[in-house]
């Protein structure tokens, strides 16, 4: 991207001052090197963002930012409900709730070496993934209102999981204000054979180790060592969320007129939060919410079986599980005011700081843990949210590395069979059905992580606490 | 003109493109764009029929309903699909589309689809015997 777009306010703060019909400047945090390297279309979505009605302070985007739909993927934005602020379908995205699971095994890596070939041939059996795989879980229809309303507390009562399990999750594991009747039928029927899945393209199950602590004191609160054996799952609400995202896209595409929102590109579609039809998304994007919360949690359980039957001396625990596509409505300090505003986070995670009294208690004192999800057969991270992320852009940081080459293009440079050969001659193991669906998750076709979550944490986004090198991965 | 497909570079997703002698002839086309970005479409056997009805007075959200309406179908049956006949009457659309359930092994599937974007979204004439039509999907 050309740097006279930007006044560079610090090493990794780049401002493009209020233009045209733009509300609010756009601040992009990156270091010089990501912002060089990132798509022209950031620059064009992030100020599109900045012209939407209600839009508070800036519209941000995170060191990973890329070409998305209407937002780009890695942007934030907040919207005041008093002054005609916006909800946008766009700027959530259709995997509504995305987001990754981070899971204490209670085992090092020397515990998991001797059995690694039959822990990820018997991940591989048990963990539905792919285009087509259907869960081992069918919910009756009459089930599925419940499920939506419930989320991971639902999957509980079930007894798929533990008390502790909520206790570790966003929104203890429920998201208030979900409405299941403002999810369509063709939107529930699309997911009845899809809980407890993965899915594909970029979901993953990975069992992983902390190969370095970044962060003594904040890994210490976090129970994390070297060494330390962790399972991440990184999947969202499936079926449900994508028919919810294309008919809300298509309904509020076709209602910006009568709400006389004037949109620069019809894929920013949206609607006054302070509207039926905002919120009706509301009702019903908090169900997939809760959907997303409550496939984390049955994946939970058919990985805590694998585990028992393979290594029955493990004990799993969730450490923590974050969403990076999700809308929510939050208390932030915005010119001195304490003010409630609507949140998009769209391919970025929510990274409240210390003391904030939505993190669970014992790791209060340590900020939000941040997970941060590589790409197969690379590194991922755990970061912990900051004081000065709060000012930075409403407490978000990044969520993954994102991609630099298109699928098509990684098509042609590797082949999938060779590429897990190479991976496992580095020791991790792939799983997955599709050598085409490996070849286009190929690591060279992302950024480097690295990069990313150091301009992260020089950003004061979140601080770098541990990062976490792959021995399986479970990929759709 | 001959009908044909392309597909197009999205940083994170897909484009879809077809071009055909007619409207519909291109709505047939972009759907084997959007079959091929799963699998390939010379490996989907055409087993079973689906009908698919479409109303939208607007051509591009006529085509974003089409190609929505196909990756629907595809996520509750399971299927992939290879035949497509389109009839476009006005605002009103309706199709044929024909394919087989997923078989892992032989189509061996790459992404799942999960929905049509209004990114780079484009209904065009290009003159009397060309038309395009193009959008990016979200994978």
């Amino acid at each position: 991207m050309n740097l006279n777009y930007f006044v560079q306010k610090s090493e990794t703060a780049w401002q493009i001052n209020p233009k045209g019909n733009m509300r609010v400047p756009a601040i992009i945090y990156a270091d010089q090197g990501l912002i060089e390297a990132m798509d022209e279309k950031v620059y064009e979505q992030i100020t599109n963002v900045a012209t939407l009605p209600g839009i508070v302070n800036a519209a941000y985007a995170m060191p990973d930012a890329h070409w998305g739909y209407g937002f780009p993927i890695g942007g934030v934005a907040a919207f005041d409900p008093d002054e005609g602020g916006v909800i946008s379908a766009g700027g959530v995205g259709f995997d509504i709730s995305c987001g990754v699971r981070a899971i204490h095994t209670g085992l090092t890596k020397q515990d998991i070496l001797p059995v690694k070939q039959k822990l990820a041939d018997k991940l591989a059996l048990d963990i539905p993934a792919g285009l087509g795989s259907t869960g081992v879980i069918n919910i009756p229809i009459h089930e599925m209102d419940k499920m939506l309303k419930g989320g991971a507390k639902w999957a509980l009562k079930r007894g798929w999981g533990e008390n502790a399990d909520l206790h570790r999750t966003e929104e203890q594991g429920c998201m208030s204000g979900a409405e299941p009747g403002e999810v369509s039928e063709r939107a529930k029927k699309r997911q009845h054979r899809e809980m407890g899945t993965l899915g594909s393209g970029n979901h993953y199950l990975e069992v992983q180790y902390v190969e370095q602590v970044c962060h003594e004191k904040i890994a210490n609160g976090y129970g994390l060592r070297e060494g330390d054996v962790i399972v991440s799952i990184h999947c969202g609400s499936r079926g449900l969320g994508h028919q919810i995202g294309t008919e809300f896209l298509r309904s509020m595409a076709m209602a910006a007129n009568k709400y006389n929102i004037l949109l620069p590109d019809r894929e920013l579609a949206c609607a006054p939060i302070n509207s039926p039809l905002g919120q009706s998304y509301l009702g019903a994007m908090r169900a997939a919410i809760n959907c997303a919360l409550a496939n984390r949690q049955i994946l939970t359980h058919l990985t805590r079986e694998v585990f028992s039957r393979v290594l029955p001396e493990s004990r799993l625990s969730v450490l923590y599980d974050v969403s990076h596509n999700t809308c929510k409505v939050e208390s932030h300090i915005i010119n001195g005011k304490k003010m409630n505003v609507y949140i998009h986070r769209k391919g970025a995670t929510r990274a409240f700081g210390p003391g904030h009294p939505d993190i669970p208690k014992e790791l209060r004192p340590y900020g939000q843990p941040v997970l941060i999800g590589g790409s197969m057969g690379t590194c991922s991270y755990i970061l912990a949210g900051t004081e000065e992320s709060e000012k930075r852009a409403f407490s978000s940081a990044c969520h993954g590395a994102g991609r630099a080459m298109s699928r098509h293009q990684a098509k042609r440079q590797w082949r999938g069979s060779v590429l897990l050969k190479e991976l496992e001659s580095k020791g991790i193991l792939i799983r997955s059905p599709s050598m085409r669906g490996v070849a286009e998750e190929a690591p060279g076709a992302y950024k480097d992580v690295n990069e990313v979550v150091d301009a992260a944490d020089k950003a004061g986004l979140a601080h770098k606490v541990a990062k976490l090198s792959p021995l399986i991965c479970i990929k759709g | 003109m001959t009908s044909y497909w392309q597909h197009y570079p999205h940083d994170a997703d897909i484009g879809i493109r077809g071009f055909g002698a007619s409207l519909a002839s291109a709505f047939e086309q972009a759907a084997v764009a959007l079959t091929a970005v799963s699998a390939d479409p010379g490996k989907v056997r055409e087993k079973e029929s689906v009908i698919i009805k479409c109303n939208n007075a607007d051509p591009e959200l006529l085509f974003t309903d089409w190609i929505n309406s196909i990756i629907y179908e595809m996520a509750v049956r399971k299927m992939l699909f290879s035949g497509f006949k389109v009839d476009i009457n006005g605002a009103k659309l309706i199709a044929e589309i024909s394919g087989e359930q997923v078989d892992i092994l032989r189509h061996q599937p790459a992404v799942e689809i999960k929905g049509a974007t209004f990114t780079t979204l484009k209904v065009i004439q290009n003159s009397d015997l060309e038309w395009m039509v193009q959008t990016v999907v979200d994978v």
